[in-house]
């Protein structure tokens, strides 16, 4: 039974070379109300599929002796030994069972049940590379969908009402102030939580290209916030985000409601980039077979080997604000197309 | 030769029968011995081959020849003796017993072997000449370990479980299972395995299930033939016709495992319960076989469901059934799941989903995306009276390119880029 790691004396059967080109990391788009894991196990079963219908190895045969005495009247008087080919059942698929009884296949950061997006898988060799990845300093790009007129207890829009207010005094001049305030109390907290002496040069030179951050785990910090569209009660945020939950981007958009003097509550929470991967590169539900996964993969080295390793610095501010105001859905229909 | 020694000769030999894996096995053959000549020779022939199956026969023989003459070996040569296989496992659990004797017999053991390993040596030479017969007739007890965790090791010496591969069966699957795999050894294939294989074949099963049937139930070689027969007499006299009842057998394996009574308790409640006609029961039944192999409980709390919480009324839970059984077995979350999404959020009235019981039987998400996606393009028309109907089959059935091509009229990227948006 292999797990995916192989003794160097096996022969590399259609089966191995298979799990070989699957092995590297790539990214799934979650479905909303699925819980991770589930997501997780769906994929290990694909690939389990699609890597145990390589062509089986015939079953070896082995040569054994039939002994038989002749009672035959004019035979050769004695035993007669004759040889015979026998498959040797001990090595047949239904006895040894499949190649591969399980893969592994980690998951970067996770997504609650509730929100849906990019999320990152790793198979076999692959999740030492995502090990790094984690540990390494990247931002995540969420969509926020809310709205104004309820508090809720876990502020998303199905937890239990605590509180419903007006909502008519708030319009998006009033909406980008406290989004502007809230970015910049952030920006403050990213300097505060990088390791270095904020007097001196070399804090000077890091913030000026932009690597000042906190090292390994800190409270979350928001690098980028701003709305992306404002129909009220409904209006859409668009957040780039450190050492987030999602539980905490809800608690995020409750605090604006706050501010605003109204209450906000979160429907929608959606990453649409996680480090390098977008949701351009994500597969959808229907294209979690083997085949798919392994395309992915390819894709993945390959872009791996053209792009320089440098190390996703935090900007200032990464967003450009765009003329017209397009829903949140549509533009990212189309940056997705695009 | 101390004492000391041997006993620890002993204890290795002790240890060598006992041990059930190999890991164990092996850990015991690495102990060196530093006894004297007459032990030597002993210990050489335990050591010299790492091979550890090898050694383990040669510790048989001893045994056998030296030991335990109580016991009447009989070994495996070729696969035409193999029907002695079956004394040999039981002669294993046997051969424990004696080993287990106190230390003194042990002690005694010991010696008695060292003496007799120097007669041995006097009486046969390995360069003596003998004839054909008595060379094909010298006993080779066969390399098998008298217990272990896979059925690998016994598949090639065993007729029974040899055929079993033959035939299909998945034994990787079955020696997970506890006990499964002693039990399947311990059959003989002519007396045990072969009349019910028959017999299944007699009922008009196909070759090709009965390997299925045998991986899922492999309980059903050990049942009673009798049972059996009373069983599928009930089924007949009930007016299942006999393929009906073939087929029902290979698509429920455990079918027969069940007494007569527990399938007439069965039939009732069903027939009873909803209310159904005779051939109406026989249909269903026949369609879902595994309805009577389970337990009642949760069709019970399915049919309560159905009424109290979704609001359906007998004759449309009836109707529901039969157009589609599975529904009775449904995962009563999920059921719940997929008709609040129906009735709430997508306005579907009770005799819609009525009249198209399938669609409680789809996946719910994917039954969401795509009313997401019809809703996106203000094509969500559930209502057959008003213009631009969707029924909710052709929603739910159809592939992904023709749902997109007809129903939608956009292309099958613009669906898998709007999943990306939800």
């Amino acid at each position: 039974m292999k797990i995916g790691c192989f003794f160097p004396n096996t022969m590399a059967t259609p089966a191995i070379r298979m799990f070989r080109r699957l092995e590297g990391v790539f990214c799934v788009y979650k479905p909303a109300d699925v819980h991770w894991k589930l997501v997780r196990d769906t994929i290990e079963t694909n690939l389990l599929k699609g890597v145990n219908a390589t062509h089986p190895q015939p079953v070896p045969r082995e040569v054994r002796f039939l002994v038989s005495s002749s009672d035959e009247p004019g035979a050769a008087k004695g035993l007669r030994v004759s040889p015979a080919a026998v498959p040797v059942l001990s090595k047949h698929p239904l006895v040894t069972g499949p190649e591969f009884q399980q893969i592994k296949v980690g998951v970067g950061h996770r997504l609650d049940t509730s929100s849906s997006g990019v999320l990152v898988l790793a198979v076999g060799n692959g999740n030492k590379t995502l090990n790094d990845l984690y540990n390494t300093r990247i931002t995540r790009d969420y969509t926020l969908e809310c709205e104004f007129g309820m508090a809720t207890h876990d502020f998303s829009h199905t937890g239990r009402v605590l509180e419903r207010s007006t909502y008519d005094h708030i319009s998006e001049d009033k909406l980008e102030r406290v989004t502007a305030m809230l970015e910049g109390a952030n920006q403050k907290a990213l300097r505060m939580y990088s390791t270095v002496d904020m007097g001196s040069q070399e804090a000077y030179e890091m913030a000026a290209k932009g690597l000042l951050g906190p090292d390994g785990k800190s409270a979350p910090i928001l690098t980028g916030l701003r709305c992306i569209h404002f129909q009220p009660p409904k209006f859409t945020l668009e957040v780039q985000c450190l050492n987030e939950t999602q539980k905490y981007l809800r608690k995020v958009v409750h605090e604006i409601g706050l501010e605003l003097r109204s209450t906000a509550v979160c429907k929608g929470v959606r990453r649409t980039r996680d480090g390098l991967f977008t949701l351009q590169d994500a597969l959808t539900r229907h294209h979690w077979s083997a085949a798919d996964v392994m395309e992915a993969i390819y894709k993945y080295h390959s872009s791996k080997r053209n792009q320089k390793k440098i190390l996703f610095p935090i900007r200032e501010s990464t967003l450009e604000t765009s003329g017209s105001r397009l829903t949140g859905t549509h533009q990212n229909k189309d940056a997705a197309a695009g | 030769m101390t004492m000391s020694t041997s006993a620890k000769l002993c204890l290795r030999w002790r240890g060598l029968l006992f041990s059930k894996t190999s890991t164990r096995l092996q850990c015991f053959q690495v102990q060196r011995c530093n006894s004297a000549a007459s032990s030597a020779s002993i210990s050489s022939g335990l050591f010299l081959n790492h091979n550890l199956t090898t050694t383990h026969t040669r510790i048989k023989i001893k045994h056998q020849k030296c030991c335990y003459n109580n016991l009447t070996s009989k070994h495996l040569t070729t696969e035409a003796k193999e029907d002695k296989y079956k004394d040999l496992s039981r002669t294993d659990v046997i051969e424990y017993k004696p080993a287990l004797s106190p230390r003194t017999d042990a002690f005694s053991v010991s010696e008695h072997v060292i003496s007799l390993d120097l007669d041995v040596a006097e009486e046969y030479s390995a360069l003596e000449e003998i004839s054909d017969e008595e060379a094909a007739g010298i006993s080779i007890p066969a390399n098998i370990p008298p217990a272990s965790n896979s059925l690998r090791d016994y598949v090639d010496k065993s007729e029974t479980l040899t055929k079993l591969v033959q035939l299909g069966v998945h034994l990787w699957k079955l020696e997970q299972r506890p006990n499964v795999g002693s039990m399947l050894l311990r059959l003989d294939f002519n007396t045990d395995v072969a009349p019910r294989l028959l017999f299944l074949k007699q009922i008009g099963v196909e070759n090709s299930r009965l390997g299925y049937i045998i991986t899922h139930n492999p309980f059903i070689l050990t049942a009673d033939l009798d049972n059996l027969q009373a069983r599928v007499n009930y089924l007949k006299s009930k007016k299942f016709s006999s393929e009906t009842v073939a087929s029902m057998v290979s698509r429920a394996p455990f079918l027969l495992s069940f007494s007569v009574k527990r399938l007439d308790n069965r039939l009732g409640f069903y027939q009873q319960q909803l209310k159904l006609s005779a051939s109406n029961t026989r249909d269903i039944v026949a369609r879902l076989p595994r309805l009577l192999c389970g337990s009642l409980e949760p069709v019970k709390e399915n049919l309560k469901v159905c009424e109290i919480e979704l609001g359906f009324k007998q004759n449309e839970i009836q109707h529901m059934v039969i157009a589609v059984p599975k529904v009775l077995t449904a995962n009563k979350k999920k059921l719940t799941q997929i008709f609040d999404y129906l009735h709430n959020t997508m306005k579907v009235p009770h005799h819609l989903i009525t009249k198209f019981p399938q669609v409680l039987n789809t996946k719910f998400l994917r039954l969401r995306e795509r009313h997401l996606f019809l809703e996106y393009l203000e094509k969500a028309q559930y209502d057959p009276t008003l213009a631009r109907y969707i029924s909710l089959d052709r929603l739910v059935s159809l592939p992904d390119e023709t749902f997109c091509t007809e129903l939608a009229l956009a292309t099958l990227d613009d669906f898998y880029l709007f999943q990306k948006t939800l």
